[in-house]
């Protein structure tokens, strides 16, 4: 059978994950152990504590995935639509293009985030810049702020939401663009009820392929990239607690929480696509 | 820059054929509005590349953070960075092993998917689909608890095992779409002709599909040799590149590192637009004989 090893081995490096995340997040600490030793048990309570301690950064989570997603949106959609549709018709040029928006996927994600904390740094040409134009207030930061973190998710997930709306663009009649105009439609119109319409598979997958990543990223929020201490996100709660402090009950307990509310977002949004058109 | 398709000749000539352009003749400039913004943004994501690049000949110190005069040196003496080199060997060896088991494990299940009809489809379609709509972090902790709990020592072992799962189902989505367009019928005359079911598969299906698994590789390796979030919780003691960059961030990145990456950046653009441009060549001959016979 064709299936069975991969789906084998989904079950058991990807479901039972799952499932160990979930035995984890109940777990309660060894009285008299070691720091990092837990036992069984059904400590609910792990739930309602890491919630409440970590509430902002789950909020935060969301709220930056959000907006980087909104922003991605709108920074590819002009990006896809002249690529799938305005050079239609040179192949060559259309390839090359993408080819310059897929571009970032070759150099590492780590770099390039580094590269801009180098840019927007307090000494780097961006901040030195805007002081010399007394358009910046002299004691002030971009890097560890919430702008650069956005300003980071945004930049790294464009091509990620650049690529399904090309997809869908690159295949969309143009007639119908054109019947619009020609019943004197005007341009905003058009694109508000032809074209986004057409493109909405491209859109959906595209947020997702954005949101979803981004709500679960921490190197643009970590201290060491654009973020700081009032940036963290939900992922750098994770990373923490399992890694560092080895709290793996809250770690669990919190990556629990936000598979969960990703799933309800994602299943909302899989009722209007469905999965056997994502898959 | 090629950005600029639409206002060459050819596609001015084109958008005035177009009856809305027609309209439009008088304001020139409403049509510029978008190659250059086409422009603008590509260029706004080619700058942290350009920088990673220009900095991989900074002659620095052990922090490549300020710019100290033009070098060779980090280029011609790689390795000399600790680390640097290890890390990046550790990352080609995870990316093949793991490329070669995801693309197997997930071409067989896309051709299983599309010929076969069966009860589980539904379950196993949210099963592939559910690895992608999963925040990296928690496949991370998940795996890394489920090693915790069976007491496995985490290394490359470990790491292989994780990229493979994240794989899988890319590669299922990019194979399953060539399968779809195959005709059976070149499998059914291969059978007809008595062929062997290994056969068939290796002198027909195999050969047909090729381009959606090398696409589905292509990608499982990019995919692997990139990723950090995964690998973070799954590593140990060993640094993949990427891990690598994320440990030196604390204290500054050498200026190997940018060599390092702006070698692979360069490798693998000059194999996509050679790539692209070769068979854009061979569809203008091909074109060009078929005009010829007519």
């Amino acid at each position: 059978m064709l299936l069975l090893p991969g789906i084998l081995y989904l079950l058991l490096f990807f479901i039972t994950p799952l499932i160990s995340l979930v035995f984890t997040s109940f777990q309660q600490p060894v009285i008299n152990g070691d720091i990092g030793q837990y036992s069984a048990g059904f400590q609910w309570q792990n739930y309602t504590d890491s919630v409440m301690q970590y509430l902002p950064l789950i909020l935060r989570a969301f709220g930056y995935a959000l907006l980087a997603t909104v922003l991605a949106l709108v920074v590819s959609y002009p990006l896809a639509y002249f690529i799938g549709v305005k050079v239609r018709g040179y192949p060559l040029v259309q390839s090359l293009l993408l080819t310059l928006v897929i571009a970032p996927f070759f150099i590492s994600f780590l770099l390039r985030t580094l590269a801009w904390k180098q840019i927007m740094s307090d000494e780097g040409p961006l901040v030195v810049g805007l002081k010399a134009l007394s358009l910046f207030p002299n004691d002030g930061h971009i890097t560890g702020t919430p702008f650069a973190v956005i300003f980071g998710l945004t930049y790294n997930f464009i091509p990620f939401m650049t690529l399904p709306l090309y997809a869908v663009l690159e295949r969309m009649d143009v007639r119908y663009i054109e019947a619009g105009n020609d019943l004197y439609a005007s341009p905003f119109t058009t694109f508000r009820t032809i074209t986004v319409p057409l493109s909405m598979p491209g859109i959906v997958s595209g947020t997702l392929l954005t949101f979803i990543p981004a709500a679960g990223d921490y190197i643009n929020a970590s201290g060491d990239f654009l973020g700081s201490a009032q940036t963290s996100m939900v992922g750098n709660a994770i990373e923490s607690n399992f890694l560092v402090t080895q709290n793996y009950p809250v770690a669990a307990a919190l990556s629990i929480v936000l598979m969960a509310v990703i799933l309800i977002i994602v299943g909302f949004y899989v009722r209007r696509a469905g999965t056997e058109d994502l898959v | 820059m090629s950005a600029l398709g639409s206002a060459t000749p050819g596609g001015i000539a084109r958008e005035l054929e177009a009856p809305v352009a027609g309209r439009r003749r008088g304001i020139r400039w409403r049509g510029l509005g978008l190659p250059i913004y086409t422009a603008l943004a590509l260029l706004f994501l080619l700058i942290p590349i350009a920088y990673t690049f220009v900095f991989s000949f900074n002659d620095s110190g052990k922090l490549n953070i300020a710019w100290q005069g033009f070098t060779l040196d980090k280029w011609l003496h790689v390795c000399d960075a600790q680390g640097v080199c290890e890390a990046f060997g550790n990352s080609i060896l995870v990316g093949v092993v793991a490329t070669v088991l995801a693309t197997a494990l997930g071409t067989a299940i896309a051709i299983a998917l599309v010929r076969y009809r069966f009860r589980a489809r539904g379950a196993i379609s949210l099963l592939l689909f559910l690895p992608m709509a999963t925040p990296e972090v928690v496949l991370g902790a998940g795996l890394a608890a489920q090693f915790l709990s069976l007491g496995v020592n985490k290394g490359l072992v470990t790491i292989i095992i994780a990229h493979t799962m994240f794989c899988i189902s890319f590669v299922v989505v990019t194979v399953k779409a060539r399968v779809a367009s195959l005709d059976p019928a070149l499998e059914e005359a291969g059978r007809d002709l008595y062929g062997s079911a290994t056969a068939v598969f290796w002198r027909i299906t195999f050969p047909l599909l090729l381009p959606g698994i090398a696409a589905a590789a292509l990608l499982s390796f990019a995919l692997s040799f990139d990723d950090f979030i995964i690998t973070n919780f799954n590593s140990g003691a060993v640094d993949t590149f990427p891990k690598f960059i994320y440990i030196a961030a604390a204290r500054g990145i050498p200026a190997e590192a940018n060599v390092v990456a702006s070698a692979v950046f360069v490798l693998a653009i000059v194999l996509v637009v050679v790539a692209q441009v070769t068979r854009a060549a061979r569809a203008a001959r091909a074109a060009r004989q078929a005009r010829q016979l007519r």
